[in-house]
């Protein structure tokens, strides 16, 4: 018995509780290194999935569409600045991400994106909750191709840690819908919100297969 | 009746809650310090404090800034000692001045989240803030100087 080799004399009276103490130590780090990979908001996901992949690699064409357009992928940069424009150019004034995707001091989104459109031609669009993904989670859509972004899409460590029915609801998410109502001038994105709606719930209950390419 | 609290001051006043900010603090409440540049939010001239933030007000409707903490170019210290505008001063920094109440206003937002501020940080808080002039390098050697008398006031302003 090493441990009690080593304890001095005068912890000997306490070997059994110090040895208890590290069994119990030692299942609580254990306890918490099998948690930590568990997000708790990632749970098993309940929606009816029937699998058919040809239907689901069809649905996400049209999903693609959507998101690459400049009304979703403008917000989704690969670098961090926003783009801006129906070029996708780099926002003009060069605002930053910041950690939350806010924006950096006197550059923050809310500055200037009011609540709601400011009305005009390039005039400021608006919502409640202007931002980009945060610095952590950058959920990038420009320059992915098909594939890449499919996967992105349904991996919660790439996509906001949404499973699917939190990937159902995001579809009427207040900044998702305001990419239909960008206010004047404006190219909205090339399906009705019901039809990307549509082909996104189709995407994920088929099975959610990625493209081949 | 709207409620607008601008420089720790409490005006009730019969306004369009859609209009622009800025109208309600240069045409009704007749603090002129704060510009109209481009009606837009695209030059920065216009820019005062709501809840500490660098907000432009030429697009801010009144109706965001009701009940809220406003602060103009007026109200940023008590005699025009920010380490700003001290620094502004000691720099010479304006031309014509058009746009300093904004600049000014935006760099007070850097040197509270950012006490000693890089180039890089500046060029991030600043690069919204348009000076016909081209006083940027001066605005630059200013909000330095400005640290560093912050930093002398003990981190206070």
């Amino acid at each position: 018995m090493k441990i009690q080799s080593k304890l001095s004399p005068a912890l000997k009276p306490y070997k059994s509780v110090i040895v208890m103490a590290i069994m119990l130590s030692t299942a609580g780090i254990m306890a918490f290194a099998l948690n930590a990979d568990v997000d708790p908001k990632v749970t098993t996901p309940v929606v009816a999935v029937k699998k058919d992949s040809v239907a689901s690699v069809k649905a996400f064409a049209a999903v693609y569409k959507v998101l690459m357009s400049p009304r979703c992928m403008n917000c989704h940069p690969a670098g961090d600045v926003p783009l801006q424009g129906d070029d996708s150019h780099l926002h003009t004034m060069l605002p930053k991400r910041g950690i939350e995707g806010k924006g950096v001091f006197a550059m923050k989104c809310a500055n200037c994106h009011q609540p709601t459109n400011t009305p005009g031609l390039h005039t400021p669009p608006g919502n409640p909750n202007w931002h980009l993904p945060p610095a952590n989670m950058k959920m990038v859509f420009e320059g992915k191709t098909p594939r890449q972004l499919a996967k992105q899409m349904i991996d919660p460590k790439q996509n906001g840690h949404k499973n699917m029915e939190q990937l159902i609801a995001h579809a009427d998410d207040g900044l998702v819908l305001s990419g239909w109502e960008m206010g004047e001038g404006r190219t909205k994105p090339p399906l009705s919100h019901a039809a990307f709606k549509k082909a996104w719930i189709t995407w994920l209950k088929t099975g959610a297969y990625a493209p081949k390419k | 009746m709207i409620n607008l609290k601008i420089n720790k001051k409490l005006y009730t006043v019969d306004a369009d809650p859609e209009m622009p900010l800025l109208w309600f603090i240069r045409d009704i409440i007749g603090l002129t310090g704060t510009k109209f540049g481009c009606g837009v939010a695209q030059c920065g001239a216009c820019v005062v404090h709501l809840n500490g933030e660098a907000v432009r007000s030429c697009v801010t409707k009144v109706s965001r800034a009701k009940n809220q903490e406003i602060t103009t170019i007026e109200g940023l210290s008590n005699d025009n000692d920010h380490p700003l505008q001290v620094a502004w001063n000691e720099a010479n920094v304006p031309q014509c001045g058009y746009c300093h109440s904004g600049q000014i206003m935006s760099a007070a937002v850097l040197l509270r989240e950012k006490p000693k501020p890089s180039d890089q940080d500046i060029d991030d808080a600043m690069a919204g803030n348009i000076c016909r002039c081209g006083t940027y390098l001066r605005i630059r050697k200013a909000i330095h100087l400005a640290a560093e008398l912050q930093e002398k006031n003990g981190g206070t302003v």
